[in-house]
């Protein structure tokens, strides 16, 4: 056994040379250099790009396409039965990477994991806390039964990866990080994970679905954004995600290399706070504080969307890759509201409003922002800050590192006045998420609100929100979610700024769908034929 | 010897104790990771479970002294972000860190000695003013900045060696061990190369400071006069004379490479403690940034106890009684 690991290590020496010799991967294995570290377990940290590799090894019932639309995945169909009642129906014939028969029984085993998993920051419990019934009609049906109406449940269904109950029962999420309890229905199965280093998946040749081009995917986990780009200019690795935006042009001009974009999912915005008074973040333009709150104004809130110039941070900050917004979710998303208009760019206007809401001198405010969470996060702060200069308010800009800076934006006890942040719709593909958690009054009593970080309070709209998430009838929600992005963005609840970019970029030879949730899909890389 | 190491083994307690207690209060003052990783589709009673299971919603004297108890017992907590034994992560981390660092401090050594030397004892010429200039570079660029050069030279323009990522390891003892490998090797050269510049930089001038100083000294000149050849009197009456200040500096540059590596690390994309140090401060996990902080203390700890104890090897004359 010594003998033959030995053997198999200087075959993969040989090969090695050879590969790197001829300064291209071999063509039926995919390295990708990726800018997160994976959790092996698929319960523990919900992150995108957790579902993300969690979609290769283990499956999800419903799937996302590239457009973020739901799709047939490990079920086949679903449909409601009653406003409280879904059926699920699954997919026949499938079977794990240990050649166990997929069930009904795995789904609710992995849906009755995830609350259980030990220590966990951040769970998948928001995703499945709505079910408070699961049946077993038959092994390849299954019902889920909600206290209330909720539209969303396929779209939750899409960020639960769903495991082996038989290899999966009683493993921790170390039994999962060794590959022991990692068995999915996914194109590709487990080999190998290097803590920080490498995560090594096999192609599963008894996949249900279609096979992906790759029979051996390595993802190569290089944090840095230089490093990603030079490992792949080196050819160290074939794909890369999270491009930087400043390289793209660089990179397009590359004959070798192949730049690939599209809008992604995450809309930039500013918040402001609603319940400050008194705060050393809002003063005088001479620094003494401020008796009231002037965002509190609407002429105020307006103000500021106007003095703010989207095209030109898209231009000059994030190198033409942005698409300005001026409501929550990016064009063609459920609940987009077409008749929404985009907000023009109109300094004497907005200089207008100030002095109308009696700050015709202005007023001092601070923005705060992160600096290594959002593309070029710091930069459009800044940018934010002097557009505002222009219409009289003396800014200050303060950017700081995430794990700071979410910490003290948390509702309900916020510490900053006027901030950036970002809001990705992520499974869901609709704006139902952002008006339940992010706009609704913060109400603990109906877990309403939890990440209201404006602390705003809108009884029209929380109405709108109530009735919107309960509405099952697609239709009828759909026009609920434009209704309500009407409300909120005509009392200006929130300043979108833009959309963010997916950008990924690929060694010449292969050709990748870039994902709207940010997602890195090994399977959406093909070899051109 | 013993009331030596009783000493400081006492001192290392107290530091440890200190550290610990800084680093914990340092980071609890920040925030927790919950805020920033959660789900933006959870409730509030999904976020306060969420906190309340990894006990960050007792008070901060609770959670340290549930930290104090553990700590006792061999037990730094579970990390955060990995769920898994702090301690664990970064014992599994260390060899490949470790690695890098003694190559790293290998070349400082063997390329910095023979070039300060040389440039010592022909500090007016070409090749001692040439060696003395390069040596400025090597202090003065940024990690980050020759890092990236030598990827782009090296790798991107010359396509002779990997741009970052660690190689094929060979298990020796249950470690990983990548030199040994030729995939290993290539992958090695350029991480090891830009983190011993500065160490190499910091040789070089010491030594050359050295020489020129032993060089004009008396029992050189008796050396000398006595007809002895330039090899012995370099190797081992210069050499031995200067070499107190060189291992000083040696073990406190070990020591930094060992703890700091983090840039290199970063934009080599190798995966030492340097890698999760900085994502366990995004993170902050704070299990990790403990348990990583005193395990550094603890290679200073032993890296001076060392550097102490060669000393005396070194010279006679210092003893380490008192």
């Amino acid at each position: 056994m010594k003998k033959r690991t030995n053997l198999a290590i200087l075959i993969f020496m040989i090969v090695g040379i050879v590969v790197l010799g001829n300064g291209y991967a071999y063509a039926k294995n995919l390295t990708i250099g990726c800018r997160a570290e994976p959790t092996i377990d698929p319960h523990f940290l919900y992150l995108d790009t957790n579902i993300a590799f969690a979609a290769h090894i283990y499956g999800h019932l419903v799937s996302n396409d590239p457009n973020a639309k739901r799709i047939p995945s490990l079920a086949v169909s679903w449909k409601p039965l009653n406003d409280t009642t879904w059926e699920f129906k699954l997919r026949k014939g499938v079977k794990f990477h240990d050649g166990t028969d997929f069930t009904a029984e795995d789904v609710k085993f992995s849906i009755q994991r995830i609350p259980n998993v030990p220590k966990n920051p951040n769970p998948y419990t928001g995703h499945t806390s709505a079910i408070t019934q699961i049946d077993i009609i038959d092994p390849h049906t299954i019902q889920f039964k909600t206290a209330k109406p909720h539209p969303l449940l396929p779209a939750d269904m899409t960020a639960i990866a769903i495991v082996s109950k038989k290899a999966a029962e009683g493993a921790t999420t170390a039994d999962f990080t060794l590959g022991k309890a990692a068995i999915g229905t996914g194109p590709y199965k487990y080999v190998k994970y290097v803590h920080g280093d490498r995560l090594v998946l096999k192609r599963n040749e008894e996949y249900w679905g279609k096979k992906p081009d790759w029979e051996t995917v390595t993802f190569k986990i290089i944090g840095n954004d230089a490093a990603r780009v030079a490992a792949l200019l080196g050819n160290s690795v074939d794909l890369i995600d999270f491009v930087p935006p400043t390289q793209v042009n660089s990179l397009e001009k590359n004959e070798n290399i192949n730049v690939f974009k599209r809008p992604s999912d995450r809309i930039i915005f500013l918040i402001p706070k609603f319940d400050m008074d008194e705060s050393s973040y809002l003063t005088t333009t001479d620094g003494k504080s401020l008796k009231k709150n002037p965002l509190s104004d609407l002429r105020v809130r307006k103000a500021i969307s106007m003095a703010i110039d989207r095209k030109t941070i898209k231009e000059k900050v994030m190198s033409g890759l942005s698409i300005p917004a001026s409501q929550m979710v990016p064009e063609g998303w459920f609940g987009y509201n077409p008749n929404i208009l985009k907000e023009k760019y109109n300094v004497a206007a907005a200089k207008k409003l100030l002095s109308e809401a009696g700050y015709s001198n202005g007023f001092g405010m601070t923005i705060h922002g992160p600096n290594n969470r959002y593309v070029n996060d710091a930069k459009i702060c800044q940018a934010v800050a002097q557009m505002l200069s222009k219409i009289g308010i003396r800014m200050k800009v303060d950017t700081m590192p995430k794990s700071i800076f979410f910490s003290k934006v948390s509702p309900p006890k916020g510490e900053y006045a006027f901030f950036m942040m970002g809001w990705g719709h992520g499974g869901h593909g609709e704006s139902t998420g952002w008006f339940k958690m992010g706009i609704h009054t913060y109400d603990k009593e109906k877990g309403f609100g939890a990440l209201n970080q404006a602390m705003y309070s809108n009884p029209e709209l929380d109405e709108l929100t109530e009735l919107a998430v309960t509405t099952v009838d697609d239709v009828k929600r759909e026009q609920l979610l434009r209704q309500a992005m009407a409300t909120a963005m005509k009392d200006i609840a929130v300043i979108p700024l833009h959309a963010q970019m997916t950008i990924s970029a690929a060694r010449k030879g292969i050709v990748y769908i870039p994902n709207a949730q940010e997602r890195t899909i090994a399977m959406n890389a093909k070899l051109v034929k | 010897m013993t009331v030596f190491l009783v000493r400081r083994m006492i001192q290392s307690v107290i530091i440890l104790w200190v550290m610990s207690l800084l680093v914990f209060t340092g980071v609890y003052a920040i925030g927790n990771p919950v805020d920033m990783l959660i789900d933006p589709q959870s409730s509030q009673e999904v976020r306060e479970t969420a906190i309340r299971n990894l006990g960050l919603d007792r008070p901060l004297w609770v959670q340290y002294i549930v930290f104090l108890k553990g700590a006792v017992r061999g037990n730094l907590g579970n990390s955060f972000i990995y769920n898994m034994p702090a301690l664990k992560l970064i014992t599994q981390r260390l060899p490949a860190t470790l690695e890098l660092a003694t190559s790293a401090m290998m070349i400082a050594i063997f390329v910095g000695l023979p070039l300060g030397i040389v440039a010592g004892l022909k500090s007016k010429s070409a090749i001692g003013r040439g060696i003395m200039t390069c040596s400025i570079l090597g202090f003065s660029l940024p990690n980050f900045w020759v890092g990236l050069m030598f990827v782009m030279i090296f790798s991107i323009t010359l396509g002779w060696l990997p741009t970052s990522g660690r190689g094929e390891t060979v298990e020796i003892f249950g470690i990983g061990i990548s030199f040994l490998t030729i995939d290993g090797l290539k992958h090695l050269i350029l991480p090891a190369l830009t983190l011993s510049l500065f160490p190499l930089a910091l040789i070089i001038r010491l030594t050359k400071a050295g020489v020129e100083e032993t060089w004009l000294s008396e029992f050189v000149k008796f050396a000398r006069s006595k007809g002895l050849t330039m090899n012995r009197i370099i190797l081992v009456h210069i050499l031995k004379n200067i070499l107190i200040p060189v291992v000083t500096v040696t073990g406190i540059q070990f020591g930094m490479l060992l703890a700091f590596a983090v840039v290199t690390e970063t934009v080599f994309a190798w995966p030492g403690m340097g890698k999760l140090i900085i994502d366990s401060i995004n993170y902050l996990d704070r299990p990790v940034i403990v348990a990583y902080l005193l395990v550094t203390v603890i290679i200073f700890i032993i890296i001076n106890l060392i550097v102490d104890t060669l000393y005396s090897v070194l010279d006679p004359r210092v003893g380490i009684g008192e």
